[in-house]
């Protein structure tokens, strides 16, 4: 038998089953890789280990009693944007430190519900706003895969869920919650050679999900498989009264949907997502992928998605928005940390300047600015019409194909310090995966290959709003395809 | 449009960010640069485009007239950095 | 002509437009499943998400919805099937999330009007531009303690409707009977308590001031007044201000200016002094409220009787004049008491006891419509004994009297006290007769022509009667025995 933190999802369920091991082995296997590699990884801001093994050994009481749910003691990551219950929530800003939700969030309480093991809260880019995980006010976090030539540069595992995906990369956790408002599952899971599953808006519930831009907040899985992936979502996904837009559609088997296959799908290619600077692997790799679905039946198809490069601009105005709005909470007032002043307002001033770093402040500011008085017109109007135009191109694209095949990202992981003398930069990393969120359908990120560093590269799938079925079933054929088994150098047991 | 040192004073108080004085150049350069990368949103028709507000496209579900939550002041009150009996305490406002 | 001031330079004209706060009658709050309840305890009726907690959601309340719906109904105005949700964002301690969730561009209720009567006996229409649901704040105590405010989140999500008016209204009095009337609306369909003391109804007063034919000038806010009296004052007071800031060369600048009861005066609000940029915006967590035009028309047919066609009914059915009317359906509870009372009997009179020795009573006791010093049964039981000539009118008042705050039926006050009407003709013509005879000088003079010694003679009788004859009896036997 390999090691514990070497199974998937699917085959942890299986060994709990036969009692080839015991939930709590399984979170006590886990809890040590964390201990042995989260000070280097820096995955986890807070490792909730008393909690882990109680609930292993309810786990194992529910085992023995034969009753075993979708995710009876499977040891998960939680990204610390998630409220929990009596565990702290920092949303990896300093504003929070002090904050200890009294409540969970329906994501995390419908994985407690099926028997999940929750290992602790996993690092991310404050608020959720990022590329790098590098702006968390709990330190960056470093992505378990090295570069072949370069082994001692520290990567960024991507953001904002850069915890959530070392964590899971690393086999500290056999899967993790993130959020994706405007790639943040899936640009990480690229980078760290995982499955990254953005479902379609409204279909995990927001509600406990510290906000970052609420129109644009997707909660999902990552995985090490597709299957574990629809295992994750399945739990995660399902109508929600306490979010007004959660949807109230029945949840399928998405996990049934992954053997689907492709044949007689018609797979569509954006030619707006092609671009001159786009690396030649990158290219490769995704025409490689078009070949994998053309040989197991699917039929591909050049579309038009005329509005794709309009999409990260949009999203710079309606994200800051949103977020400038939604981060006004943050006041010293009723929880979160507070920096006296001499009145109120001074009061206010410092506690948000000193509680939110730079790129927070700057997004704010932006977002302050775009709905401000004689801008909102010029900006936030537009931006929301040209949202229109983009979804408009999805669901014409969608009258004929069944789904997209795209890169997920515009590179592999960079190193700490790269793009970041320039916001702008560090925001290009998103232009793939932004569109989905505005027109909040869904996309998976599914890895396909490595680069010549030997770095994880993504493809990903996009298709129908709800139709996350054929997503799976896509994502999976690109994965029996692909045959990725290569692994990080940093792992737990590695 | 280019922010000058006065609105991004404006902006920052709006948003009740405290700003420095050295730090209002560099946040100008900052905005600017992000604003001005947007500015290619004009090139783009959006005669007779209905705006999108959100991802999700349902008429609004309402709840029922019933007390469901609340009586739990001292949760509610548990996170304060500064409390008074019951109360949030702020340092005083004058009306 | 109507209300104007006399300046230094000449007449001006007060215009007034008004936004109404009415806290929406619900069990639980607009956007949360907390209690509204008035006086809790502080943040007894607070959840999560009225504390803006992070990750927490706003889901509407129904009732809140249909409680708008039909108040915009009642203010013939026009019902938006489709409205939507903004932030308005600004920070202050009572407003936890940043910003209130308001209807900003599209409100669930268009334009309307309301009608109004004026002393003069004239009645005005004055505009309803819209009406919106949003959040209430929490609320600021800033006399608790010498540096710190103290803030309870109990209000905070409560449901209001924001009822704001055209800047049709031309002086104070225009401005009070317009509260006045929509208080007496709201309260009819039962969606407002409308009591200004709670708070649960408060005024924000738009004034300026203009000459004749002139376009509209700047004009201020004053905030959050809190009774109809004070409306007519801050109307007045501000007004005044104005024109002499305008006559002595000045300019009125556009802000906002709470009233100073105490002083009778308003002055400029030291905290709201930025630059307003509320940075309006569609709320992202909710989505449009659409509404069920067949649920409209439901709401419609089921609304009660208003005070306008209560008036025209009472007017109508009653034979009142449009003032007693008037007077009689300013609450629906008077209305109620008067209908009780004037079922089956002669509403006239009906009208006369409740508008003059009830309401008399009400205001000497200190009691209120809903538990009066006397039922509207009783009262009406008085009438009857009116009526059939069990007793007179005279002796009615001293039952009446008997009657306060004793809860007893008139009928065994009048058995008791032995105050039953005497309509025996030949014990009244017995005490005629006595009288005569003890008055031949009264009894010369009026037959030489002094017409109005009847009236003595009248009263001479019905004392020695101890007020219980039969007025009309009496009467008769006098002028027989005077002829
Ligand atoms: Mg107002
Ligand atoms: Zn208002």
């Amino acid at each position: 038998m390999s090691q514990l933190t070497d199974l998937t999802i699917v085959q942890a369920r299986d060994g709990l089953r036969a009692k080839d091991f015991t939930a709590e082995d399984l979170t006590l296997a886990h809890l040590s890789a964390i201990e042995a590699l989260n000070p280097r990884l820096n995955a986890f801001i807070t490792v909730s280990h008393s909690q882990a093994l109680d609930q292993a050994r309810a786990a194992d009481k529910a085992l023995a009693a034969g009753e075993q749910l979708a995710l009876t003691g499977i040891p998960l990551a939680i990204k610390d944007l998630f409220c929990t219950a009596g565990v702290r929530t920092t949303a990896g800003s300093k504003i929070l430190e002090p904050f200890v939700p009294p409540y969970e969030s329906s994501v995390t309480a419908n994985l407690l519900r099926d028997g999940a093991v929750f290992l602790g809260k996993a690092n991310l880019d404050e608020f959720a706003m990022g590329s790098s995980n590098m702006t968390s006010a709990y330190g960056p976090v470093e992505n378990p895969w090295k570069r072949r030539q370069d082994a001692n540069a520290v990567l960024v595992p991507g953001g904002s869920s850069g915890g959530s995906a070392a964590a899971v990369a690393a086999r500290l956790a056999m899967g993790a919650t993130g959020t994706d408002t405007g790639g943040s599952i899936r640009q990480p899971a690229s980078f760290c050679g995982l499955v990254g599953v953005k479902p379609s808006y409204g279909r995990c519930s927001r509600w406990g999900v510290v906000a970052f831009a609420s129109s644009l907040d997707h909660p999902g899985p990552f995985a090490r498989t597709v299957r574990d992936g629809a295992i994750l979502l399945g739990s995660m996904a399902g109508h929600d009264p306490k979010d007004s837009t959660s949807a109230d559609v029945p949840v399928p088997d998405y996990e049934a949907a992954c053997a689907r296959g492709v044949k007689g799908l018609r797979i569509g290619v954006p030619a707006e997502y092609r671009s001159d600077d786009m690396p030649g692997e990158i290219e490769a790799l995704w025409r490689q992928g078009l070949d994998w679905l053309r040989a197991a039946g699917a039929e591909i198809v050049d579309v038009s998605l005329p509005h794709t490069k309009y999409g990260l601009a949009t999203y710079y105005i309606v994200a800051p928005a949103e977020a400038s709005s939604n981060l006004a909470r943050y006041d010293g007032v009723r929880f979160g940390s507070r920096r006296d002043g001499e009145d109120l307002r001074d009061l206010y001033e410092r506690t948000r300047a000193e509680g939110f770093g730079p790129e927070v402040r700057r997004r704010i500011m932006i977002g302050t600015y775009v709905l401000s008085a004689g801008y909102y017109d010029a900006y936030y109007l537009r931006a929301q019409k040209i949202r229109a135009l983009i979804l408009k191109d999805f669901t014409d694209v969608f009258a004929h194909v069944d789904a997209l095949l795209t890169p997920t990202a515009p590179s592999a992981a960079f190193a700490q310090g790269e793009n970041m003398d320039d916001p702008i930069k560090m925001y290009l990393n998103d232009v793939f995966t932004v569109p989905a969120n505005l027109a909040g359908v869904p996309a998976i990120s599914v890895p396909a290959g490595l680069d010549a560093n030997g770095l994880p590269l993504g493809l990903q799938v996009i298709g129908k709003v709800f139709d996350e079925e054929t997503v799976f079933a896509v994502a999976a054929e690109v994965e029996r395809a692909a045959g990725f088994t290569a692994l990080p150098s940093i792992r737990a047991g590695g | 449009m280019s922010l000058d040192p006065a609105t991004i004073r404006r902006i920052a108080s709006l948003a009740r960010i405290r700003v420095e004085e050295h730090e209002v150049e560099t946040l100008q350069t900052e905005l600017n640069s992000i604003l001005g990368w947007i500015e290619q949103l004009n090139e783009v028709n959006v005669d007779g485009v209905e705006p999108l507000t959100g991802g999700a496209r349902m008429a609004m579900k309402m709840r029922d007239d019933v007390v469901t939550d609340g009586g739990y002041p001292e949760k509610v009150l548990a996170n304060a950095p500064d409390r008074n009996g019951d109360f949030f305490a702020v340092p005083k406002v004058v009306e | 002509m109507g209300y104007a001031i006399e300046g230094s330079t000449g007449t001006w004209e007060v215009v007034v437009g008004l936004e109404v706060h009415a806290q929406v009658i619900s069990n639980a709050k607009l956007f949360s499943g907390s209690a509204t309840a008035f006086g809790a305890e502080p943040n007894s009726q607070v959840s999560f998400v009225d504390a803006a907690f992070p990750g927490m959601l706003p889901v509407i309340n129904r009732e809140c919805v249909r409680q708008a719906v039909r108040t915009g109904l009642g203010l013939n105005a026009h019902i938006n099937v489709v409205s939507h949700f903004d932030r308005k964002n600004y920070f202050y301690p009572d407003l936890p999330s940043g910003y209130q969730i308001s209807q900003y561009e599209h409100p669930v209720v268009g334009a309307g009007v309301v009608e109004v009567q004026l002393a003069d006996g004239s009645t005005k229409q004055i505009g309803v531009t819209r009406l919106h649901l949003e959040q209430d704040a929490g609320k600021s105590l800033h006399d608790q303690h010498p540096t710190k405010s103290f803030i309870d989140l109990n209000r905070a999500g409560v449901a209001l409707m924001e009822i704001v008016s055209e800047p049709d209204i031309r002086s104070p009095e225009e401005a009070g009977a317009y509260v006045r009337k929509l208080r007496s609306i709201l309260r009819y369909l039962g969606t407002c308590d409308g009591n200004m003391e709670e708070g649960s109804m408060r005024a924000d007063v738009n004034v300026s001031v203009r000459k004749h034919g002139e376009p509209y000038r700047t004009r201020c806010e004053i905030k959050n007044v809190n009774s109809v009296r004070f409306v007519m004052l801050a109307v007045e007071a501000e007004a005044q201000r104005q024109i002499e800031v305008w006559e002595s060369g000045g300019t009125v600048q556009q802000e906002t200016r709470l009233f100073d009861s105490a002083r009778g005066i308003t002055r400029p609000m030291r905290s709201k002094e930025d630059a307003h940029d509320y940075r309006y915006f569609p709320d992202p967590d909710l989505l449009p409220l659409v509404l069920d035009e067949a649920w409209i028309e439901e709401l419609r047919l089921a609304l009660p009787e208003l005070p306008d066609a209560r008036q025209a009914r009472f007017m109508r059915e009653y034979g009142l004049t449009a003032y007693d009317a008037g007077v009689l359906i300013a609450e629906k509870e008077t209305a109620a008491f008067f209908e009780t009372v004037a079922k089956g009997r002669d509403a006239k009179i009906a009208a006369n006891w409740v508008t003059g020795d009830f309401f008399a009573a009400l205001n000497r006791t200190g009691g209120s419509i809903e538990n009066p010093p006397v039922s509207a049964e009783n009262l009406g039981k008085l009438l009857d004994l009116i009526a059939d000539n069990t007793i007179n009118g005279r002796i009615a008042k001293d039952v009446f009297e008997a009657m306060l705050g004793t809860g007893k039926d008139p009928a065994s006050i009048v058995d008791e006290k032995g105050l039953r009407q005497v309509t025996d003709t030949s014990a009244i013509d017995a005490a005629v007769a006595k009288i005569v005879a003890a008055n031949q000088d009264k009894v010369a003079e009026y037959k030489s022509g002094k017409d109005k010694l009847f009236g003595f003679f009248v009263g001479q009788t019905m004392k020695a009667m101890a007020g219980k004859g039969n007025p009309t009896l009496i009467n008769e036997a006098l002028k027989k025995a005077l002829s």
